[in-house]
């Protein structure tokens, strides 16, 4: 069949933080040149962090759209929900989608995100689960959740135990399960961690690290899961949150080089002519190791988003990504706890942590050999994550006021930082 | 076309840290006194040799991240005001947006559990008017932007002025204020000759405009402004010349119409000579200046006498209103056209615009607002506006001025000055500065 195959010039897949910001940069450059987004959601283009507050109801569904149909009309972009790329022939500039239709490109931008990582646990291919990624799923879920009575989360990240808590509170009994000795492992320290589970416990959710699950089986309610030490759990909720993985099965074949996510240089541009990728998708340049990394979190896919959507415009403001620092906020039972950079104490570096019984406030920073930032902890402590973020990229050299940093790190940083702010 | 937003300023040379505006944030946002909860929030730099202050305020970004990194659409930049709103229905308090935000402008309320942010009071700061050493300032001029690009020009385009002519932006955005029921008088100079009274039978403006001689502007002007009258119909009658036609040969038909009260009026774009012609002095040119009538050589060190005070002359013939003003401070010049139109449906009304000249004075053309400002922060030209009724006084007063220096070096034709030369208009500085304050002293002068 003889078929009208659709050209443009900027070719977007996916419609989430990384695309759009891309979008933003193409048009500051180029406000003319046609833009296509395909992406696989049905839907108006939404952020996949805002979904644990849908699940619980605090979002309305209808009001977490990002952009509308004005906005792109006004941007001059197609938009093409249900529309998943399905393919790639990057040696002939084009795209092949799920709807069996291709597009031709003159540059594409790969923004298809991650979607969650399902461990291979014998049986689990015979019950029903949820996951958490999707608007859909997060219909799905926040229905589920107001019937369940006893839900089991396999997974202590950050989309597992905001889960956790709405479950808490909808008043289901709830189990969360954890391969590693820790809760939150990646984002907070022990210390945090800690309190973190205390605070899972204090309002009643179970909480078994250490534990694998070895079985899945399906039972009336729900499924029944066997654990390594042969504890079993039954739930009528079962919700896997162990990891994402990212979005690529469209690469096979295409040469695009990929490793645990598509390969890009410090212009996010893959190995293939016209072809860029940003996001939870790409594995850039991380700021502190320098080899390429995975930063699957929202501010670093804005930030990619950008230097695609410049380098694609051929805008010459690009500048190199710095590489990615990661960042993390998390709010659990009215308490806060903020992560910026790199956990891991670098060679001859110094941690420096204060702990206040009375108001839970816990801080942690670390500081390089050479006297600068690379991470700090809080929970309970507000500091602004942004000026942290920015100490930490221009390697600023805190030495001459560490003790004054360590005890009021939202002034002192504020000090400093504002030497740089006109 | 786009916009332009106004901002809040901040001048940490005037801070001393007294905290007077987190107090009325504090208060205005959250109805206590606790300046924690201030969103503007000043912070003592250590390490200077003198304490010096500095503050975190949202900046109300062009491309804001903190928009960009919110995953609930909670917050958004209006297009109107430029605020960045955050929307408590929306916001599900994760707290990315301050981490998207490198100046601390959005942060965490402790006592509400949700970020914070200055909306600018809805375009009425409390922080601002209670600062009580003026270190804040709500800058609006955007405003006059926003307005005035939504007027017509009645310039035609691409006027041949030289590149970054101050003139031309004065005279479009002068003409656009005024408005099409204006008839304009603009004798030989830059004006006319960029081309506004027009070639081959066509004219450079949208509005009727004439090219009477040097001598004789404002009486031409004021016939026609009568025949107006007599026939009754309402036109403003304008002049736009230059400091040569109006303070040297075109003086006494100026002074004649000032004198009778002549329903205009009258704006002198002072360069401070005959730019247009070559470059030559006018009796407003400045003591020591490179013209190409006085010139720097072996025994000559630029023009030997002072400049003559023509808007101080005009303020003795009592008009209804004389002004001096300046392209660097575009809201006190709509303010002056504003006041100066109004009188003149009464009487004569006189605005007197300092305005440089990238060829003539021997600048780079991108610095024309700084030669403009630098000439108002020396008192090397002072703003005030006078009137019969309230006598005299400062717009802009200059409390701390600069020292004249800063305002020489910015251009090429005082390069040859002599210490004595520096020194003498410096003391000229003081003493028509001194000599101005007197004046507003005696404010009841009518
Ligand atoms: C529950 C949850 C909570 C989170 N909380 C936080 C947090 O607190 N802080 C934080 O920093 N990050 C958080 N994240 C991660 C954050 O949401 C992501 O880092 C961010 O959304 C990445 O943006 P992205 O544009 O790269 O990809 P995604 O947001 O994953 O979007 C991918 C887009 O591509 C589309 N797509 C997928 N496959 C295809 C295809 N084959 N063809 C076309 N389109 C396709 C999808 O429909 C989607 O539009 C959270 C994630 C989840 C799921
Ligand atoms: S705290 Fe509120 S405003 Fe800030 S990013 Fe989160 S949802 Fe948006």
């Amino acid at each position: 069949m003889d078929r009208a195959i659709e050209h443009t010039k900027y070719l977007i897949a996916g419609s989430s933080h990384a695309a759009l910001e891309a979008i933003n940069a193409i048009r500051m450059h180029d406000a003319e040149g046609p833009i296509t987004v395909v992406t696989r959601d049905a839907h108006l283009p939404y952020s996949p962090t805002v979904l644990p507050y849908v699940v619980s109801g605090k979002s309305a569904p209808e009001r977490i759209f990002l952009r509308d149909d004005d906005f792109f009309a006004r941007n001059k972009v197609a938009y093409r929900p249900k529309a998943a790329l399905k393919a790639l022939h990057a040696d002939r500039n084009t795209a092949e989608l799920a709807d069996g239709s291709s597009v031709v490109y003159e540059k594409l931008l790969l923004a298809t995100g991650a979607s969650p990582a399902i461990p291979p646990i014998p049986g689990i291919d015979t019950v029903s689960y949820h996951v958490l990624r999707t608007l859909d799923d997060a219909l799905k879920l926040r229905g589920a959740i107001a019937e369940s009575k006893q839900a089991v989360v396999l997974g202590a990240g950050l989309v597992g135990m905001h889960a956790a808590e709405n479950l808490v509170k909808a008043g289901a009994s709830v189990t969360i399960v954890e391969m590693s000795e820790q809760l939150t492992s990646g984002y907070f320290d022990k210390v945090a961690a800690d309190m973190i589970e205390q605070a899972f416990r204090d309002a009643g959710a179970k909480i078994m690290t250490g534990s694998r699950v070895v079985r899945l089986e399906p039972t009336a309610a729900g499924a029944k899961l066997t654990l390594e030490n042969g504890t079993t759990l039954e739930a009528d909720l079962l919700l896997v949150a162990t990891g994402v993985k990212p979005e690529m099965d469209y690469l096979n074949g295409s040469g695009v080089e990929h490793a645990q996510g598509i390969l890009v240089d410090d212009r996010m541009q893959t190995t293939a002519e016209n072809v860029w990728a940003a996001g939870d998708c790409a594995q850039a340049r991380g700021f502190f190791t320098g080899t390429k990394v995975m930063n699957a979190i929202l501010p670093d896919a804005t930030i990619q988003g950008r230097v695609a959507g410049m380098a694609m415009a051929g805008d010459p403001g690009v500048k190199d990504y710095a590489g990615g620092v990661p960042l993390n906020t998390y709010h659990f039972f009215g308490r806060h706890a903020i992560s910026v950079g790199s956990s891991t104490v670098p060679e001859g570096g110094e941690v420096v942590t204060r702990f206040d019984e009375k108001t839970g406030r816990y801080l942690k920073a670390i500081f390089a050999a050479d006297g600068r930032l690379t991470g700090i902890f809080g929970v309970n402590e507000f500091f602004d994550g942004g000026v942290m973020a920015q100490l930490i990229l221009r390697r600023t050299d805190l030495t001459p006021l560490r003790s004054r940093f360590v005890a009021n790190p939202l002034a002192v940083g504020r000090e400093i930082m504002s030497q740089t702010w006109r | 076309m786009g916009r332009a937003y106004s901002t809040i300023a901040f001048d940490p040379a005037k801070c001393d840290g007294c905290g007077d505006c987190m107090t009325a944030c504090a208060q205005a946002k959250t109805g206590t006194d606790d300046i924690a909860r201030s969103r503007i929030q000043i912070y003592g730099r250590e390490g200077a040799a003198d304490k010096t202050f500095e503050l975190a305020l949202c900046r109300q970004c062009a491309d804001p991240k903190c928009v960009t990194v919110c995953p609930a659409g909670a917050l958004n930049k209006d297009g109107t005001s430029g605020v960045i709103g955050w929307d408590a229905t929306k916001c599900v308090d994760c707290l990315l947006c301050t981490v998207g935000c490198a100046y601390a402008g959005i942060a965490l309320d402790e006592a509400t559990g949700h970020v914070a942010k200055c909306d600018t009071c809805d375009g009425n700061p409390a922080c601002v008017p209670a600062c009580p050493h003026g270190a804040l300032k709500h800058i609006t001029t955007a405003n006059i932007y926003n307005e005035v690009g939504d007027w017509e020009d009645l310039f035609a385009p691409g006027l041949a002025g030289c590149q970054g002519c101050n003139t031309e932006l004065l005279m479009r955005h002068t003409l656009r204020r005024v408005g099409p029921d204006t008839v304009l008088a603009t004798p030989p100079g830059c004006v006319p000759g960029m081309g506004s009274v027009g070639f081959n039978g066509t004219t450079g403006t949208k509005v009727p405009v004439f090219h009477p001689l040097l001598t004789n502007t404002a009486a031409m002007l004021a016939g026609i402004k009568r025949q107006y009258k007599r026939v009754g119909r309402d036109v403003q009658a304008l002049a736009i010349a230059g400091d040569g036609g109006a303070s040297d040969v075109g003086f006494q038909s100026l002074s004649g119409a000032a004198e009778r009260g002549e329903q205009m009026l009258f704006m002198v774009v002072d360069n401070e000579g005959y730019m247009n012609t070559g470059m030559q002095r006018s009796s407003c040119t400045p003591y020591g200046a490179w013209t190409s009538t006085t010139p720097v050589g072996e025994t000559s060190r630029g023009k030997t006498q002072d400049a003559k005070n023509l808007p101080l002359i005009m303020v003795n013939h009592r008009c209804a209103y004389v002004a001096t003003a300046s392209t660097a401070y575009m809201e006190d010049l709509y303010d002056k056209l504003d006041k100066a139109i109004a009188a003149s449906k009464n009487g004569f009304a006189y605005l007197h615009v300092y305005s440089p000249c990238t060829t003539g004075w021997r600048f780079p053309s991108n610095l024309n607002m700084e030669v403009a400002r630098k000439a108002v922060e020396t008192n090397f030209v002072m703003l005030w506006e006078y009137t019969p009724q309230d006598g005299l006084h400062f717009t802009k007063p200059v409390d701390d001025p600069l020292p004249v220096t800063d305002y020489l070096k910015a251009m090429g034709r005082f390069r040859h000055l002599t210490p004595e030369q520096v020194e003498h208009i410096q003391k000229k500085v003081v003493e028509n500065q001194k000599f101005v304050e007197r004046m507003t002293e005696h404010a009841h002068v009518g």
